[in-house]
């Protein structure tokens, strides 16, 4: 039960940090930086880390950290990232992953899109729970990394226009496995979810924008609600 | 041109049944998003080519498969490249909303193999690759990116059609 060992790894409180770290980051972390923010003692964070890596809840590799190559440029420095491998752990044994698979093969083959959307779109909405759209983006964040998005707030970087510049991205998708088996059918199915879960005509929206490594969506300010 | 270390490219040829000609207006939302998807291809990480018909900015108006079936094909550094361009880039959003525009395909509508590096891939061998795949399911000869070879598995297909 390879899985249940990797979870169990997290349990530790200073090791379950420093996990956490790691994964909110989104790039290779070394282990001066980890104990920091963990606020414990460089060798306890090695050790952990180490321990991390070994259960492959992280991938661990070496680089030198000041950006320098050659002679002179010092020691390379373990650093750390997320391993991309999922861990679920279901007692009884359940697998719902089979299940998704199916039904998103069955529906992709009938074609079934616009239905889907429709009860991913009622689904989200009933996920926010009453008629009020969200309120702005600090709710809307609340209620997407409740449901595992690992949302981020990107200010300014996309064109300088101003108040409509700043996006909500998504570094996790939930149904990442699925959704990279039948894409178009599964990321319009999480775009309707989250429409839903924001509401329809409030401050933020959901828009599909795809790139690597991310979920496809991200949230903006409404055009229309800039007052 | 940046090849694998096979010396090998990945073509990928796709088929689409337009529900109504182009003219149509419920097709606008479609035909309005060729030229920005196209040149988002042109400049996407691990494009190598794609089929442009003579005199005109896309493939569209060659009609190789029937009177209504438009076809794409394009050819890639690699199967990482063309799947983060055709489903993590701008084109996912025309992709997700295919049922406005495309008729359903009972048969597989995509096919992926490997050629040499350099080899333009033609109309003829990119349909034949797709017959292949109706016919006998994924092969290393034509396969699709959930049952995919990779070009050393290939290697005896590369160029023969």
């Amino acid at each position: 039960m390879e899985n249940i060992d990797a979870i169990a790894a997290l349990q530790d409180p200073v090791r379950r940090r420093l996990y956490e770290y790691v994964a909110a980051q989104g790039r290779e972390v070394g282990r001066n930086e980890a104990a920091e923010a963990a606020g414990v003692a460089r060798t306890l964070a090695a050790h952990h880390l180490d321990k991390l890596a070994e259960v492959g809840l992280l991938d661990s590799g070496s680089r030198r950290l000041t950006g320098r190559s050659g002679p002179g440029a010092g020691r390379p420095a373990k650093v750390y990232t997320r391993a991309a491998g999922e861990r679920s752990v279901s007692l009884p044994a359940r697998d719902y992953r089979t299940a998704a698979e199916l039904l998103a093969e069955a529906a992709e083959e009938a074609g079934l899109d616009t239905g889907l959307f429709a009860s991913a779109r009622r689904r989200g909405e009933a996920l926010r729970g009453g008629a009020v759209p969200c309120g702005g983006f600090e709710e809307a964040m609340e209620l997407l990394a409740a449901r595992g998005y690992e949302p981020r707030l990107e200010t300014g970087a996309e064109e300088a226009t101003g108040a409509g510049s700043r996006v909500v991205r998504l570094r996790n998708c939930p149904f990442h496995a699925v959704a990279e088996r039948f894409p178009p059918l599964v990321c319009g199915m999480n775009l309707a979810l989250l429409e839903g879960l924001v509401g329809k005509d409030g401050p933020v929206r959901a828009r599909m924008d795809a790139r690597p490594g991310e979920c496809c969506v991200v949230l903006e300010e409404s055009k229309n609600n800039e007052d | 041109m940046t090849t694998t270390p096979h010396g090998a490219h990945l073509a990928e040829l796709n088929v689409v049944t337009l529900r109504r000609p182009f003219d149509d207006p419920s097709m606008a939302s479609f035909v309005e998003q060729l030229n920005p998807i196209n040149a988002a291809a042109d400049s996407a990480p691990g494009f190598v080519w794609r089929l442009v018909e003579e005199g005109s900015a896309d493939a569209t108006g060659l009609r190789p498969a029937g009177e209504d079936v438009v076809v794409n094909l394009s050819v890639w550094e690699t199967q990482e490249a063309l799947w983060d361009f055709t489903y993590r880039s701008g084109h996912l959003e025309v992709l997700r909303r295919r049922r406005e525009w495309f008729a359903r395909h009972v048969e597989a509508h995509l096919v992926l193999w490997w050629i040499p590096a350099g080899h333009v891939p033609s109309v003829d061998e990119a349909l034949a690759r797709l017959a292949a795949l109706r016919a006998d399911g994924p092969s290393p000869r034509a396969f699709t990116f959930s049952s995919s070879y990779t070009a050393a598995e290939a290697a005896h297909h590369l160029s023969a059609v």
